[in-house]
């Protein structure tokens, strides 16, 4: 038995997401931790309950009816530590349910600490309502009467480098605080500081009784050349955490189950990415995606510098009535097989938003949700690029840096009726290239495991290899320039038996080499034509592959994906590249 | 399974607790009769802030500022009304612009909470007040039909309910409108007219109950002068069958029509109220149920989107859909006598 497991304990991970309410079961099975099984109920957030309790239990009841392992007390309570077979050992929960923050985002420079603290921000569940800074040219008692208005959740504060000048800062302070004390108790923020520790005897003095809850995170911006936002990730998941036990039922008992460990679905998502990223290839990054009913999650990783990004407009659920803000109906309707006129994309994007959990039953509303995938993953990538590491590497400018693996989850993904869909959803949004992985997260175990991370570093890794999450392809995606049909790749498997299995790849097509789970191969590249997969223009190599869902795909449509401007034309070439994956 | 319950109910009794969002005043009596539009309770709010500067304003320093202030924290303040003063042989004072009221005092600044206003709550539902909440509000009680809604406006209103249509899909369009509908609450199957929408606003009408619109024109909706309260979608369906029965078997009744926008946090809902007499007190609602067979059910996605029929029974494992996704689902009885596999999430009881 591996020395880590001496203590070997058991861990449930509850995760309260936006529609759904999972409950993870990890136990140790031959010496090593194992994926057990999950049990999954509606989360009753919403009226009638206002209460994520009920949502909880099913969950857990439903894990109790899978395993045969009794987990709740007759009075519904959490059995820990584990008695004779029933109970866990240990327990974490992870929340994304409730609206999206509203966060006012002060800082001083607009693009030192007040950039910084934007990207603090969109680590969680935020959305931003409004601005306050040096250059802000209203006065005082106007950004008092936004903020009297607006009544927002959460004021974020950064500014100011450490050992800096403190006035100007402390001038807006005063106007938060004004604005703070003018608020009703009952309807005050709680607020994070992260700014000029200098400040932090007198933001305590004053905000502690004007806030909700106050949080003191390490400075953003200590000087002005770092950036430091990880401290402050982690106060900002614990104030999330405070935010939410006042908003919505229930949380607060969660709360008290985790003993602490009760973070934000995405941040436990991060961590669990950045831990990877430090035990992995450090020359790749690894991304991790989620796509889900209130947000779409972005975490890469370069080598453990972590940059997170949750978009809440962008989920797929009740702000899709909003969606338009940020994107184009022609955007949408680019990716979509059928002909589906614009006003009923529309009408589908309110309608979508007034039934969040509902599901397509028919083959256009099917397209339609992976259309609308597609797009929000595209855009909360090009959003996420902007923040990711210098350390990426990328193979052109603008590209998508190199990562591997890439881990992808949500239900419009995962649950997919066929893996040829999943795997064309992220390919086209995400557009990789080089060579990567695409791994899916079908049991929706990277929360569960990112919050396990703190308790225990050996589960994940152990969960990791153990074949819980599936292997979808291995993807080749060549950059050339070369005209459409033009030969740009020589690819060739040798399989373990000897046997081989070639093809070359022409610009602008979509080829697959099979390679089944449970077996592995040499898979050589011969860029033609000065294409690049990763090794220089025109330059070939080889590497071992493991066998995926899917095998080798060879995407060789070019990056960014272009689209003929005729649209029946289009619509024939997406149902092309789905008929390519299996349909 | 827990399953979500829109309201289409020919008789029920609403008990329903009204709150200013502030402390305020309750006007309302016990056992006064109320009106939807009938204002129960109010509080006053300052609508705007100014900041006086008496370190600027003065010439002063910030440290004697606070001393040299004339006024303290809630006192009411007239224009021109001396707030702070310096003495000496230079003596000079500082006058408040507007009249209000000193929110806070510190650090050589005055903050003047101007331009009052208040915040009227209005009943929002015909009824008796059968409690009085202190400085919040009070609990209303009716008895009579409720039909909730997808969407509202945030507009309220009460008239006669006029049915502008024979069938729940009748859409409503401008040339329909003429000047003996004014003053009425207009029933319609579904909309996707601008136009009709602003002939509406310039009769006046009094309200405009639709089964859908045409999400183009929800901003539109938003700005018209009357409520909109939309039951089943914002699209091209039709009015749902349950709901379009009841309606129209109380046309020409005086109804309520509450476009209070849909809240899944706080469950607020959109809804139409018609007030019936009863000889003893019906239910109430009941706000949770779980999928069971026989329950009346309306099919909230394609392909039978806004239908209406009875859940037959519960299909054991995961039933495939024609799209490929596997899902627990329901076998549903169309109005039609047509029988249906329905994934569960994507249906609705009505009850």
């Amino acid at each position: 038995m591996p020395t880590s497991l001496v203590d070997a304990d058991s861990f449930l991970a509850v995760d309260v997401g936006a529609a759904t309410t999972r409950a993870t079961l990890f136990d140790v099975v031959e010496g090593y931790y194992r994926f057990i099984a999950s049990g999954q109920a509606a989360t009753t957030a919403i009226a009638p309950f206002k209460n994520i309790g009920e949502g909880v239990h099913q969950a857990i009841g439903n894990l109790e009816a899978i395993t045969g392992r009794t987990l709740l007390d007759a009075n519904l309570r959490l059995i820990i530590p584990s008695q004779g077979g029933s109970g866990v050992d240990t327990f974490a929960a992870t929340l994304s349910a409730g609206p999206a923050i509203k966060t006012v985002v002060v800082g001083l420079l607009a693009d030192v600490s007040f950039e910084s603290a934007q990207r603090l921000a969109r680590t969680t569940y935020t959305q931003v309502v409004e601005t306050i800074g040096m250059n802000d040219r209203r006065k005082p008692e106007e950004q008092i009467d936004s903020i009297l208005s607006l009544r927002p959740d959460l004021i974020l504060v950064a500014g100011g480098t450490d050992g800096g000048a403190m006035r100007s800062m402390q001038r807006i302070l005063e106007t938060i605080g004004l604005a703070c004390y003018l608020l009703p108790p009952d309807k005050r923020p709680a607020l994070l500081f992260a700014g000029n520790q200098a400040l932090v005897p007198e933001v305590k003095a004053s905000f502690e009784s004007l806030t909700a809850s106050l949080s003191i995170g390490a400075n953003l911006r200590p000087t002005l050349e770092t950036e430091d936002l990880l401290p402050a990730q982690r106060s900002l998941a614990d104030l999330y955490a405070h935010i939410r036990m006042n908003q919505i039922g229930g949380v607060e008992e969660l709360g008290a189950w985790a003993g602490g460990n009760l973070v934000p679905t995405a941040y436990a998502q991060g961590r669990i990415i950045r831990f990877l990223s430090q035990v992995y290839d450090p020359r790749k990054g690894i991304l991790g995606i989620d796509i889900g009913a209130s947000a779409v999650t972005v975490a890469a990783s370069f080598g453990g510098e972590l940059t997170l990004g949750v978009y809440p407009q962008l989920g797929l659920g009740e702000g899709l009535s909003g969606l338009l803000g940020y994107t184009s109906l022609e955007d949408i309707l680019r990716w979509l097989p059928f002909d589906i006129p614009a006003d009923v994309v529309q009408d589908y994007l309110h309608q979508k938003s007034l039934y969040p959990t509902s599901i397509p039953a028919t083959a256009e509303d099917l397209a339609l949700e992976q259309a609308l995938a597609r797009q929000t993953l595209y855009l909360a990538m090009n959003a996420a690029s902007k923040d990711f590491s210098p350390r990426a590497r990328r193979l052109a400018p603008g590209m998508t840096p190199y990562f591997e693996p890439i881990l992808a989850g949500g239900g419009a993904i995962t649950h997919a009726p066929t893996r040829g869909q999943s795997l064309l959803i992220l390919l086209d949004a995400i557009q990789p290239v080089g060579v990567t992985t695409l791994i899916l997260d079908q049991n929706n175990l990277l929360p569960a495991l990112g919050a396990a991370a703190n308790l225990n570093a050996i589960l994940p890794i152990q969960v990791l290899e153990s074949g819980a999450f599936l292997g979808l392809a291995t993807v080749v995606a060549p950059l050339s320039s070369s005209r459409p049909g033009t030969p740009i790749l020589r690819a060739q498997l040798v399989y373990e038996n000897g046997n081989e299995s070639r093809l070359e790849v022409k610009q602008g097509a979509l080829e697959i080499l099979p390679l089944p789970i449970g077996q592995s191969a040499r898979l050589d590249l011969q860029p033609l034509h000065h294409a690049d997969v990763g090794f220089g223009p025109g330059r070939g190599g080889s590497m071992n592959v493991s066998g995926t869902a899917m095998g080798v795909l060879v995407d060789g449509r070019g990056r960014p994906l272009r689209f003929p401007a005729d649209q029946a034309q289009r619509r024939e070439l997406l149902k092309k590249w789905l008929w390519t994956v299996g349909g | 399974m827990l399953a979500p319950v829109a309201h289409v109910l020919p008789l029920t009794t609403l008990r329903r607790e009204r709150l200013l969002p502030i402390p305020g005043r309750v006007v309302a009596r016990l056992d006064q009769k109320v009106t939807p539009v009938d204002v129960i309770a109010e509080a006053n709010f300052g609508q705007e802030h100014i900041l006086l500067d008496v370190v600027a304003g003065l010439g002063v320093s910030e440290e004697i500022a606070d001393t040299l202030v004339q006024v303290r924290t809630g006192d009411r303040v007239a224009e021109g009304q001396v707030v702070a003063t310096r003495g000496g042989l230079s003596r000079k004072n500082l006058r408040s612009p507007r009249s209000g009221r000193v929110a806070a005092i510190g650090s050589g600044r005055i903050l003047l909470e101007v331009g009052e206003g208040t915040y009227e709550l209005r009943a929002g539902l015909p009824g008796l007040v059968t409690r009085l909440i202190p400085e919040r509000g009070a609990e209303i009680t009716m008895n009579g039909a409720l039909i909730e809604g997808v969407w509202g406006n945030g507009r309220v209103d009460v008239g006669l309910m006029l049915p502008l249509l024979s069938a729940p899909d009748d859409p409503l369009v401008a040339s329909r409108l003429d000047v003996s509908l004014r003053g009425s609450i207009l029933l319609c199957g579904t909309c996707s007219d601008a136009a009709a929408l602003r002939a509406a606003n310039e009769l006046p009408v009094r309200g405009l109950i639709l089964g859908s619109i045409s999400s183009a024109l929800l901003p539109l909706a938003m700005q018209v002068s009357y409520p909109v309260v939309v039951i089943d979608g914002l699209d091209r369906r039709a009015m749902n069958s349950a709901a379009y029965r009841l309606l129209t078997t109380n046309s020409k009744r005086e109804v309520t029509a509450n476009g209070e926008p849909y809240n899944r946090y706080t469950g607020a809902r959109p809804e139409v109220i018609i007030p019936l007499p009863v000889s003893e007190e019906p239910p109430q609602p009941r706000h949770v149920e779980a999928f069971a067979s026989g329950q009346q059910v309306r099919l909230v996605r394609a392909p039978d989107a806004g239908r209406v029929g009875t859940l037959v029974t519960l299909l054991p494992g995961l039933t495939a859909m024609p799209n490929g996704l596997r899902l627990p689902s329901g076998e549903v009885r169309l109005e039609g006598g047509e029988q249906v596999a329905v994934p569960l999430v994507n249906l609705e009881v009505l009850g």
